[in-house]
């Protein structure tokens, strides 16, 4: 294992330590850090800690915010809330995938430049349909509207 | 204490029993799938369902804690159809191949539904296909037979102490794996295939050998330590097909890798069968009896301690005896012989 | 000229995505070009970020206050600031064509504001506004003054029930909870809000988070906790970092920590994120998620007030009944329980979404009909369609038909027609929503978030939604309806939690008051709502046709063909009936049969 990863979970440990942390906060903070859960890292720091890996990989596999590949640069995430959903968010979705050239169940580019997911309601159905651009909201959307909005992200 | 009714009968229990527990001391039979009395209430398989009154829906006999004064009714028209559907779930997702099943005849979920008659499913569509072959040497694993009773996930916990597995994933999708899905890394102790309801874990060695038929159990000590666990062999003539154990045994039908399935030396070609002495200085070993073999022994110690004294012999027992032989070992050793010279290989 | 001018601009997440901040950005720039600073007026003028007032749909909502006088701008973009300042902040002349309408004023005068008073009044980044609205008064008159038995007692007298869907009475709650013998208990806020629909727990937490706080304190006081737990959605970022703010803001003033008030009461709060799990919103897998574990509900009884967080006595309440306590202790029981009805107290936040003119967040006293908030809050069916049916409750609850719109909306009675309140979500459907593909939109997302730990729920929320997807693709058999019922009906009686007893009954609900659809899916192989497009055909109108080629290039499968400024033709047997031509045609030339 690279020095600088071996750092970065020592300081998640010393941290957990610290604060009582349990392991969702742990696997939060391992993302956050590393872009993604990386096996390396839970088995690194299932011995540091003396917890089962076991209950690194049922926890990470359980919630939906964690995620066990890498990740592109730009994450589009699309809400499949309920009004989102009658006001067209899954044409959306099929627009995107087109457009990223996705195929079934990929969610990431080739080139890494973007992930595409869908993410429960963000309770902004007010604006619906809502995508979110990294962290930026784009409400009242259309697929036009959308292949537009991404073009910044692009370069 | 506490008293209450099960099915109008009225039955004493002590303070923290389930209803479960409270319904087994009175020998009513409630279906479960995910229960065992030796690890902690899990309540998923919901066929241990009851009917308490003053509560709103059927609760889960395994996880309600008894109160004095229950009235707990086990099974009505309702909770038979509740059930019922249950196991027809579990059947629509579940390979219905138990002609070829290693665990055909002692499967919890074929006598669900030889019970609740099940010969047509109303219940089709998509199956998991959580199937995979792992490389290791012992546990056979058919990931789309499991239940997701959590038994093994239980045992492998509480009991062993491992957690070597765990759930992963969630919803239909949900299954029970090693970390990052590797092949199993374990002790192979193999009490997570003792306590599986369904075929989704066996043994590799059973493969192949007959299930029940001309199968001969034989109720034995394991051999192996002085633990003394109490061990069923299964056998078909002269060959052990399988080891298994009772849970109202001392042991609690827990085993280790060695008493589960180190039992194939039992018919190896290369296992001694009687004694062998080596007549000539250089010669081959031949055959003895025991007697001519004792007789060599006790003679040649005989001499040694003439010769040299009795602290010129020492005795060195082993840890497969069991406490009543040791005793006897270091009692040769101390009285018969004459030496304090008596060790046991567990100290080192 | 020494006018006081405060602007208000709308910072909720609705606010935001409309570009609040932009507008908020050249708002300042505007201020200053004009030269208001030399003016002098700068000091009385204030720029507010404020929470959300509800009616995100006319975003960014901006208010210009001159002088006690407010104008309410909608929606205001960026390149509009300019006039905005120069007409009427320095011309003094409002733009009128800007202005909202009598629907924006019906909307908030129809509603009675207990939760959401203060929402878009304060800013929520600061305590000393809360301070200013009477904030903080309620905890400080309960530590100091009152018994944990006498706070009990009040909020048993008020009626207030939880909030969050079962609508358990929170006093009765609180006090189970103060019987036990034990060296801790906890206190929980439940804002892992996640029913598809619903905003009301992330707009309050983003709009007044000191409410919450606040109410947790009161709460924490009369179960005897000294420590509680925010589990809040970490995909509500804006909330969560307010909730952070206002927190720290509290700790620094004492009201939270050690010897609250002066009194040998201590007391703190800790936010937990939740990872991304529908089922968490469950108690008893909210408190396995704290505990760090994979978020599997566990069997109640022991309930959570008797066993809960690392096995000691546990509160679980939402954010909405939090933010009800401190009005109940400032103004009384008896105030609260005179509003709403016999056995609903108080009011219910709600978030009214879907075909709908106004749709935002709204707080009405328990017991008003849905009619009167359709059409006099929520303004009314969208375009010209027709009213179909509200969906409340999330995925948890129903769809309520047409002939209930007299129905009084209280838990009793959503639940005498087969819904439920649920956390308060209320999606108005019109004539194109098929209604069963609502109740397979609805088993998509419970099948998707079921944790998979007990049988009924696992198998049985998936087996629900593959007879649902087979009737809308046409592929419905006789017997079917029935299948359905029975098994909805069993996956409900014997799920182990709240998630399984309550998924079937979208599809409970529609099947008892929209059979008539399942039946023309199954037997006629028909949506007579045209949704379903498995079940629809596409053709092209020719003499609506300009042969613009969009729907060429929209077909994915090339079964369009036709010359530039001719009609064009869909070739039925390559059709695969997505629906992208009909999305393409800006000419209303494709039709969906």
């Amino acid at each position: 294992m690279e020095k600088q990863m071996e750092e970065v979970l020592e300081s998640i440990y010393q941290k957990s330590v610290a604060h009582g942390d349990n392991i969702i906060t742990v696997l939060q903070n391992m993302q956050n850090e590393l872009g993604y859960i990386q096996e390396e890292a839970v088995y690194w720091y299932s011995k540091r800690a003396n917890i089962p890996a076991s209950q690194f990989y049922g926890v990470a596999t359980f919630y939906s915010q964690f995620h066990l590949n890498p990740r592109g640069k730009n994450i589009i995430t699309v809400c499949s809330g309920t009004v989102c959903h009658v006001k067209g968010a899954q044409r959306i979705v099929s627009k995107l995938k087109e457009e990223l050239k996705l195929k079934d169940k990929e969610q990431t580019t080739k080139d890494m430049n973007f992930t595409l997911e869908n993410v429960n309601c963000v309770g902004a159905c007010s604006i619906a349909p809502v995508v979110i651009v990294n962290e930026k909201v784009f409400g009242k959307q259309s697929p036009d509207k959308m292949v537009k909005n991404i073009k910044p992200y692009k370069e | 204490m506490i008293t209450l009714t099960i099915d109008n009968k009225t039955v004493e229990v002590v303070k923290g029993s389930t209803v479960l527990e409270a319904a087994k001391k009175l020998k009513i039979d409630i279906p479960t799938l995910c229960y065992d009395s030796r690890m902690k209430p899990h309540g998923a398989c919901r066929l241990c369902i009851v009917e308490i009154e003053g509560m709103r829906r059927p609760v889960t006999s395994c996880t309600t804690p008894a109160e004095q004064g229950m009235a707990v009714t086990t099974t009505s028209a309702h909770l038979e159809r509740l059930r019922k559907t249950t196991v027809e779930l579990l059947l629509s997702d579940h390979p219905n191949d138990c002609m070829v099943c290693i665990r055909a005849g002692s499967c919890t979920l074929q006598e669900l539904a030889y019970k609740y008659g099940i010969r047509e499913n109303r219940f089709g569509g998509a199956m998991r296909d959580h199937n995979r072959v792992d490389e290791n040497p012992f546990i056979m694993r058919e990931q789309n037979k499991c239940v997701l009773c959590g038994l093994c996930v239980r045992v492998c916990e509480e009991v062993q102490g491992v957690s070597a597995i765990g759930y992963a994933g969630r919803g239909f999708e949900a299954k029970i794996c090693s970390p990052f899905e590797h092949d199993l890394n374990c002790e192979f102790c193999g009490q997570c295939v003792s306590v599986c309801p369904t075929g989704a874990l066996s043994a590799k060695m059973w493969a192949g050998h007959p299930r029940h038929e001309g199968v001969e159990l034989t109720e034995t000590t394991c051999t192996y330590c002085g633990c003394g666990c109490n061990i069923t062999l299964h056998s078909l003539g002269n060959e052990i097909t399988r080891v298994s154990s009772r849970t109202d045994n001392h042991n609690r039908g827990w085993l280790c890798v060695k008493g589960r399935f180190g039992y194939e030396f039992i018919n190896s070609e290369d296992r001694l069968t009687t004694p062998l002495i080596r007549r000539e200085k250089g010669g081959a070993l031949e055959p003895a009896s025991w007697e001519e073999a004792i007789s060599l022994v006790v003679d040649k110690f005989s001499a040694i301690k003439e010769k040299h004294g009795a602290d010129a012999l020492g005795g060195l027992a082993s840890a497969r005896c069991t406490n009543e032989e040791n005793y006897m070992f270091q009692k040769l050793f101390r009285s018969a012989i004459g030496t304090n010279n008596v060790d046991h290989c567990a100290r080192y | 000229m020494n006018r006081e001018i405060t602007v208000n601009v709308c910072m909720g997440t609705g606010g935001i995505a409309a570009g609040g901040e932009q507008v908020m950005k050249a708002l300042k720039q505007e201020f200053e070009a004009a030269g208001i600073k030399n003016a002098k007026i700068m000091e009385n003028c204030k720029l507010h970020k404020v929470g959300c007032r509800g009616f995100c749909a006319r975003d960014v909502l901006v208010d210009v206050t001159i002088d006690g006088e407010t104008s309410t701008y909608q929606y205001i973009e960026e390149k509009m600031v300019k006039r905005l300042v120069q007409d009427h902040v320095v011309g003094g002349k409002p733009i009128t064509e800007w202005l909202v309408g009598d629907d924006y004023h019906t909307f908030h005068e129809k509603q009675t504001k207990i939760v959401l008073h203060d929402l878009g009044k304060i800013d929520p980044e600061s305590i000393d506004e809360y301070l200013g609205v009477d904030g903080y008064k309620a905890a400080q008159k309960v530590v100091a003054e009152m018994t944990p038995e006498e706070v009990i007692k009040t909020i048993k007298d008020s009626g207030l029930r939880g909030r969050g869907g079962g609508g358990f009475p929170a006093g009765v709650k609180w006090a189970f909870c103060a019987a036990n013998e034990s060296d801790q208990r906890y206190i929980i806020c439940n804002a892992d809000e996640g029913d598809p629909g619903a905003f009301m727990d992330r707009s309050v937490i983003e709009g007044n988070p000191h409410a919450v706080i606040e109410g947790m304190i009161i709460g924490a006081y009369a179960i005897g906790s000294s420590l509680g737990y925010v589990y809040i959605r970490a995909e509500y970022p804006l909330a969560v970092d307010r909730l952070h703010t206002a927190l720290n803001a509290a700790r620094e003033r004492g009201y939270l920590g050690e010897k609250l008030f002066g009194t040998d009461f201590n007391f703190d709060i800790k936010v937990k994120l939740g990872a991304g799990a529908f089922v968490c919103g469950e108690e008893t897998a909210l408190i396995a998620s704290i505990e760090g574990e994979r978020g599997m509900p566990r069997a109640k009884p022991p309930f959570p007030a008797n066993k809960g967080l690392w096995g000691k006595p546990t509160i679980i309440n939402n954010v909405e009944t939090f933010a009800n306590v401190p009005p109940i202790i400032n103004k009384g029981a008896d105030w609260f329980a005179s509003i709403g009805s016999e056995k609903s107290k108080g009011t219910k936040v709600i978030a009214l979404t879907g075909k709908i003119r106004n749709t935002g967040l709204i707080e009405i006293p328990m017991g008003m009909t849905l009619k009167e908030i359709i059409y006099d809050i929520g303004g009314g069916i969208e375009g010209d369609k027709l009213f179909k049916a509200v969906q409340t409750g999330g995925p948890s609850g129903g769809c309520i038909p047409q002939q209930y719109i007299d129905l009084p909306v209280h838990y009793e009675g959503l639940q005498s027609v087969g819904s439920m309140m649920g956390s308060g979500g209320m999606v108005v459907l019109d004539e194109t929503d098929c209604m069963v593909a609502i109740a397979k939109f609805f088993l998509t997302f419970t099948q998707e978030e079921s944790c998979g730990k007990c049988v009924p729920c696992r198998i049985g929320t998936k087996r629900l939604l593959e007879i649902l997807t087979r009737i809308t693709e046409g592929e419905g058999r006789k017997g079917d309806i029935e299948l359905l019922q029975q098994l909805a009906e069993d996956v409900r009686d014997s799920s182990l939690c709240g998630l399984g007893m309550s998924a079937p009954n979208p599809v409970i609900s529609t099947i008892k008051y929209f059979r008539h659809e399942y039946e023309a899916h199954i037997n006629q192989k028909k949506c007579p709502s045209k949704t379903c497009n498995k079940l629809l055909t596409f053709f092209i109108r020719e003499h609506q046709c300009v042969g613009c080629g969009m729907c060429i290039r929209a077909c994915a499968v090339n079964a369009i063909t036709g010359e530039k400024k001719q009609p064009h033709h869909i070739d039925q047997d390559k059709c695969i009936k997505c629906g992208s031509c009909f999305d393409a045609c800006k000419f209303n030339a494709v039709l969906k049969e």
